[in-house]
């Protein structure tokens, strides 16, 4: 009955070494495996790319379409990136339009004040980190959902910059002269310059995500909480960090959408909560947690971004947009569904 | 004699009025295989969670090495080479083996960033070591992918890292084939043999008894027998004895059917 067992796998130890193997033995079909939810969102932007400029050819060949979608593109970029590490963490952050308001309010009263633009915006990082351990905070230590407490936190926020604020806005006018601006807003050979630090941000991320202690520990996390705590894994740590991620993110995106418009609306960022979310989803990060891709959510950024431009560009009313906002999202969801294996 | 690794004494843990251990000792030595049986709902999982750190008792001391521990947790019990493989492997399914191995104990440089390709190189001679190897499957693949024995490999690969002292099975070998129990039998020898110690949790006493140098039967939150493997004559011993700690005066439903038979 007992197996015996002296030298049970005698055989396979010796010479195991080049029992290794991958399916994939090709290093492009490998490549293509491990990248399949991000280089198939490549491909929706590809094909709805292609639609509009067999739809119209001449608006989508001049340079002022892309020129435009890339000064507003950034903003979501900063914090389509972090979100992508907080629902891979099994969670979800709501608040960000709030915090983008707050902060980017916070350094617009810096700069107003007469400081130096640098100063407002280690202001507005400083404020967003704080915000976004509080929110992360309530939900963690709070033991809340994080889909209503975020929600929550995001009325209230932004309830308070009302009251405070009585839908006033702040005009920065003499921002344009200052250094911070020919660094972080100004163009460069009719680019953009803040869609290089945005994808700064984006390869930063994206190292974060996969080569780093950080983002090893937020999939595991997601994945399996139970496992992550019996391995010793500070799991409340991390689910926080996620959202102090969040929260400067939204601060530097706040910050951005004011340098670029010279002003501060206490509205800032209302209108990022919807495209924001359907990026990271378009992107092929999946609601359940424990896998996600940030160089995808970018490019879902990209699509959702150049919809609405180019629904209107490509000769259709702006009332089309909403649908074919709709059908991309509701596409990408059904190509993902289909691109990945789940197993739980 | 030997080192005393890990010495738990009177541990008692209550859940509101119910007690799951009431005053346990236990301790296992440098190089013994202590064998840990019990009914369901004795207490063993609760134990176990205890000396792995990821539940605090409710009252009692711990001792590594000697030395009583404070504020033990999960990180604190692995770093005093305490390494436990849970029943249900605690395995994170949609990540790949090298980051189920090395989870919660990233291998990194500078500022936290991770070294990948000396994890895949550890996690590869890991995985060899124990004979954990396919055509099929390479420290980057999805555990989801593997089966049952494989993903057992994997629990075990993570426990041997680190030349933990004291590697706890909790029912390593429910629901695992008959060459994969093999590996787990001859992997818990190879421990023995390097001079470590292995807390085997089963439902299996059949199982328990091959394998260990000394029995610890727990009931009902209490130690009921500590017995040297030379104290006990055969298996059914241990069965027996079981079923009296459970039972005195044997099973009455039974009896009460042979009585009437007769």
């Amino acid at each position: 009955m007992e197996p015996d067992l002296q030298t049970p796998l005698g055989r396979a130890s010796g010479q195991a070494g080049k029992e290794w193997s991958h399916p994939s033995d090709n290093w492009l079909r490998g490549f293509v495996l491990d990248n399949r939810a991000s280089l198939g969102t490549l491909a929706v932007f590809i094909v709805m790319m292609a639609v509009f400029l067999i739809a119209n050819p001449t608006v989508f060949t001049t340079w002022y379409l892309y020129s435009s979608v890339l000064t507003t593109l950034p903003v979501a970029l900063f914090v389509v990136v972090p979100l992508v590490f907080v629902v891979t963490c099994g969670e979800i952050d709501l608040s960000f339009p709030a915090t983008m308001g707050f902060a980017s309010w916070v350094f617009a009263l810096v700069v107003q004040a007469g400081y130096d633009p640098f100063l407002g915006i280690v202001a507005a990082l400083v404020t967003g980190t704080l915000l976004g351990f509080l929110v992360g905070s309530l939900v963690v230590y709070g033991g809340l959902s994080s889909l209503i407490a975020t929600l929550g936190m995001n009325f209230l926020l932004r309830g308070l910059i009302q009251i405070i604020n009585e839908g006033k806005s702040t005009a920065l006018t003499n921002l344009a002269d200052s250094s911070a601006y020919a660094i972080f807003s100004s163009q460069i050979w009719g680019i953009p310059v803040q869609i290089f630090w945005a994808i700064a941000f984006v390869v930063f991320s994206a190292l974060l995500y996969n080569r780093h202690r950080f983002g090893a520990q937020v999939k595991v996390v997601g994945d399996n909480p139970d496992s992550a705590r019996q391995m010793g894994i500070d799991v409340k740590l991390v689910r926080v960090k996620v959202f102090v991620f969040v929260g400067i993110g939204a601060a530097i995106a706040g910050t951005f959408s004011v340098m670029i418009n010279f002003t501060w609306w206490p509205t800032a960022g209302d209108g990022y909560l919807l495209p924001v979310l359907a990026s990271v989803f378009v992107g092929g990060t999946p609601t359940w947690g424990g896998i996600g891709t940030v160089v995808g959510g970018a490019i879902g950024a990209v699509t959702v971004s150049f919809i609405q431009t180019g629904v209107v560009a490509a000769g259709l009313s702006g009332f089309y947009v909403q649908f074919f906002n709709g059908l991309i999202i509701i596409l990408s969801l059904l190509g993902h569904k289909w691109n990945q294996a789940r197993y739980r | 004699m030997a080192e005393r690794i890990i010495e738990l004494r009177d541990i008692k843990k209550s859940y509101g009025q119910v007690y799951a251990l009431g005053g346990v000792d236990l301790s296992v030595d440098r190089g013994e295989v202590v064998g840990l049986i019990g009914d369901n709902g004795a207490g063993k999982s609760t134990l176990i969670k205890i000396l792995s750190g990821v539940v605090k008792p409710t009252s009692g001391e711990i001792l590594v090495r000697g030395k009583p521990v404070t504020g033990w947790s999960a990180a604190r019990s692995r770093d005093a080479g305490i390494e436990t493989v849970f029943q249900d492997r605690a395995l994170a399914v949609q990540q790949t083996i090298v980051r189920n191995i090395f989870m919660g104990r990233e291998l990194t440089g500078f500022l936290g960033w991770l070294k990948v390709n000396k994890e895949i190189e550890e996690a590869s001679r890991l995985m060899r070591e124990i004979g954990f190897t396919s055509k099929v499957f390479t420290p980057q693949s999805i555990v989801g992918q593997l089966s049952g024995g494989e993903r057992q490999g994997v629990a075990i690969a993570r426990a041997i890292y680190k030349q933990a002292e004291l590697i706890i099975l909790d029912e390593p070998t429910t629901a695992l084939s008959l060459t994969e129990t093999a590996k787990v039998f001859h992997f818990v020898r190879q421990v023995r043999a390097s001079g470590r110690s292995i807390l085997f949790i089963g439902h299996n006493i059949h199982h328990v008894f091959d394998i260990a140098d000394r029995f610890v039967v727990l009931d009902r939150g209490k130690v009921a027998l500590t017995a040297d493997r030379s104290e006990v004559k055969s298996a059914e011993d241990l069965i027996n004895f079981m079923e009296d700690v459970a039972h005195p005066g044997g099973l009455p439903g039974l009896h009460g059917e042979a009585e009437q038979r007769a």
